[in-house]
């Protein structure tokens, strides 16, 4: 075992896969000399040379289409978009091609792409360096949408995304590469090298793609959520003393509905939360997912707890942030209306 | 007083009831333009992207330098597919007309450019087409009954149902699966081009596009990316005059042509006569040496001209002239072959159209054939469940209870 944060579990991934399998290369800007600006890639060049490690000129949509082609010659191609902001002019190429392409020629062609971003806010990034668009991504047909909160999750699944066959969405909440964040800005910023999740298995082991995981037991309440937003729900649930069961999703599509429901049934009680704006968002499909399907177990009304319908503000980022506070108000609020 | 207007809008020469104009093209002398060697830089090679590269002359000789010599075999073989395209498209055409099919579009005009190619590359190159190239499919031994079954979505349908007619695919014969997105394929031909290099093959990929889908971004991506790794890949532009309505100057051919487009970053354009079917097996052996020989991307501009509609939902004379193909300078590509094959003493009027009767009842029989499995309005019928698989390697969890609701609706109307 040892201790790593998101970067080095991430790197780890890689670099372990990289070293299974000849076929698997890495395409993105500034990823290859300089190892990339958040370093997930650091010394990947150095070890498996230019031509598998490759920098890219700034064209996501370049990118991504190269990277399919590449992946249909027979290569695994791991795609770094430097910030999910940036994934847009490729998003074509996501959506017809990548994700379309086994579908249209019924398996005859596929390209195993992977595609690693991160996402998310709390930086001080405004609006171009903080978007959660994963609900884009989870709405299209043919393609995989992951976001791991936790070292020893980010290498499993990566591991996991690299080595499918099918394209992979690989969200990276960067705001807790370097550790967990309950979403207090003013406390001091806490790293992995105590976190059980921090502890990360040496050599290759996967975290299989379509399971969550109940990251705290609990019998009055579920929170189900994903990303960052773990860790505010756990620090949030501590400070109401409400006994909530909180659900990482980690897999966002393909979705484990199965856990989710039971413990929606179980408690009776749910909050769906994420970073990412409320309307139309990925909250909309799971609310309305556990309202069907556990309807007659509920105490209360499945609410959602968002980023507000805006754009991502710079100035204003811990009014925008679904944070502790929202959080903890949020849970009394449905242990009310359920008294 | 108001001031004019300053913006340019782009007009064609002709609109219908004008006669039809084709001063704008810029046409070389059959053999006049000089063939450099495939090292040469594109600085030095300019000229390539602004002449004509023609072998064919009004006097149905082969001229110059371009002239690939092609024996009588490979001429009649050449000859054969390009028919065969031609008749193969009309066919289908009167059965999307009799409403047997959805939809089609005839590569009538453009034969030469798919033909041409797909003989002068080796199998082992990837091709990643466009929606004009079926005669790719055709010469790589895609049979024409598998490509009927495609257009009709029958058992035997090649994409199970899933995608509109002509949007075939061959993994056997090394061609991509066509998108409805334009110009999408064109990176994935220079992906495929940087892995075979990564990989240390030589092999080689070649894609086409439309003139007006250089206007997308993803022309100008794969450029960039062939460019900036030396990939080799050769991209064509199939200039063929229209993209549906809209003429190639609002596609930014007004100036310069499209050949011209790769210079900025280094890559060689020829322009190419694309009727001329040796012009271009010519110039696709000569851009395939380069790429073979790790001398990069050479992008080829095939002038021709698109001969018919653009598909079955399409009415050209509500915006060109009804006899511009007529008018077109560079004529018909099968015509000028066959009057070569002639004029070298190969063929003859009589056994030419004892061919076209030929190939008419190869296509008829091929049809009779397709339809034994199912129509769109007789069965044998595919299995509507199968819309559920090859979305991914394995179906989603929550397809199941999808699944099993379609087919109750099949089965009882929906009375559930």
């Amino acid at each position: 075992m040892a201790q790593m944060n998101m970067i080095e579990a991430i790197r780890d991934a890689m670099d372990i896969t990289m070293a299974k399998d000849p076929n698997v290369i890495v395409i993105g800007e500034d990823i290859g000399y300089f190892g990339g600006v958040f370093r997930c890639t650091d010394g990947l060049q150095d070890k498996y040379g230019e031509h598998r490690v490759i920098d890219a000129p700034i064209a996501e949509g370049g990118i991504i289409g190269a990277a399919i082609g590449m992946g249909v010659n027979g290569l695994r191609p791991i795609v770094e978009i430097q910030f999910a902001d940036y994934i847009y002019p490729g998003f074509d190429q996501i959506v017809s091609e990548l994700a379309k392409l086994r579908y249209r020629s019924c398996g005859e062609f596929f390209s195993p792409v992977t595609i690693r971003t991160p996402c998310g806010g709390g930086i001080r990034g405004g609006q171009t360096h903080s978007q959660s668009p994963e609900s884009i991504f989870t709405h299209v047909s043919g393609i995989k949408t992951v976001m791991p909160s936790n070292p020893y999750d980010a290498k499993g699944l990566l591991i996991s995304a690299i080595e499918s066959d099918d394209p992979v969405i690989f969200f990276e909440p960067k705001r807790i590469y370097n550790g967990p964040f309950d979403g207090d800005p003013d406390k001091p910023s806490v790293s992995w090298a105590s976190h059980p999740k921090g502890e990360v298995p040496e050599g290759h082991y996967t975290v299989a793609i379509g399971e969550a995981e109940i990251v705290r037991e609990g019998s009055e309440m579920t929170i189900v959520t994903y990303g960052t937003l773990v860790h505010v729900a756990i620090a949030a649930a501590e400070a109401t003393g409400v006994d909530v069961e909180i659900i990482d999703v980690r897999s966002l599509s393909p979705l484990d509905i199965t856990t989710i429901t039971e413990s929606v049934k179980k408690t009776g009680r749910c909050i769906v939360a994420h970073e990412a704006t409320r309307f139309g968002g990925y909250g909309a499909e799971l609310a309305a997912t556990i309202q069907n399907d556990c309807f007659y177990h509920l105490e209360a009304p499945v609410s959602r707890l968002a980023g507000w319908d805006t754009p991502y503000p710079h100035a204003f980022e811990w009014q925008y942030f679904p944070g502790k506070k929202r959080m903890v108000a949020g849970i009394r609020k449905i242990m009310e209306a359920a008294a | 007083m108001t001031r004019e207007s300053r913006l340019h809008i782009p007009q064609p020469a002709a609109r219908p009831g004008d006669e039809p104009d084709f001063s704008y093209l810029h046409l070389s002398p059959a053999g006049s333009v000089d063939k450099p060697a495939v090292d040469a830089r594109a600085r030095d090679i300019e000229y390539l992207s602004h002449d004509l590269v023609r072998v064919l002359d009004d006097d149905h000789s082969a001229k110059g330098p371009w002239d690939p010599k092609l024996d009588a075999e490979k001429l009649h073989t050449a000859l054969r597919w390009m028919l065969l395209n031609r008749v193969f498209d009309e066919r289908m055409w009167q059965i999307q007309r009799q409403g047997r099919i959805s939809f089609y579009m005839p590569a009538t005009g453009e034969e030469a450019v798919s033909i041409a190619q797909a003989m002068a590359l080796r199998h082992g190159d990837m091709c990643f087409p466009s929606y004009r190239n079926q005669g790719l499919f055709m010469y790589r031994g895609v049979s024409l009954v598998d490509m009927m079954c495609q257009c009709l979505s029958n058992t035997r349908d090649m994409c199970k149902g899933r995608q509109l007619p002509i949007m075939y695919h061959s993994k056997s014969g090394n061609v991509f699966s066509i998108s409805g997105n334009l110009g999408t394929q064109y990176p994935h031909a220079v992906g495929w081009a940087m892995a075979s290099a990564i990989k240390g093959e030589d092999h080689i990929a070649a894609s086409w596009v439309g003139d007006g889908s250089t206007a997308e971004a993803d022309f100008h991506y794969a450029l960039t990316f062939a460019a900036v790794y030396q990939a080799p890949v050769i991209l064509n532009v199939v200039n063929n005059q229209w993209a549906i309505s809209t003429f190639q100057g609002t596609a930014g051919g007004e100036r310069r042509s499209f050949a011209a487009r790769g210079l900025g970053l280094g890559i060689p354009g020829v322009r190419v006569d694309g009727n001329d079917l040796l012009a271009i097996y010519s110039a696709t052996i000569w851009a395939a040496e380069r790429a073979r020989n790790g001398h990069g991307p050479t992008l080829i501009e095939h002038v021709t001209y698109r001969g018919g509609p653009h598909s079955t939902s399409d009415d050209p004379s509500k915006y060109r002239p009804k006899n511009e193909w007529e008018k077109f300078p560079l004529g018909d590509p099968i015509e000028r072959l066959k009057q070569h094959l002639i004029h070298e003493g190969y063929w003859s009027e009589e056994q030419h159209e004892a061919l076209i009767e030929e190939l008419k009842a190869e296509v008829l029989a091929a049809w009779k054939e397709a339809q034994k499995y199912g129509t769109m309005t007789e069965g044998p019928w595919l299995d509507p469940a199968s819309m559920f698989d090859d979305v991914y390697e394995d179906p989603m969890g929550r397809f199941d209870g999808q699944r099993r609701r379609m087919l109750e609706l099949e089965e009882n109307g929906g009375d559930t």
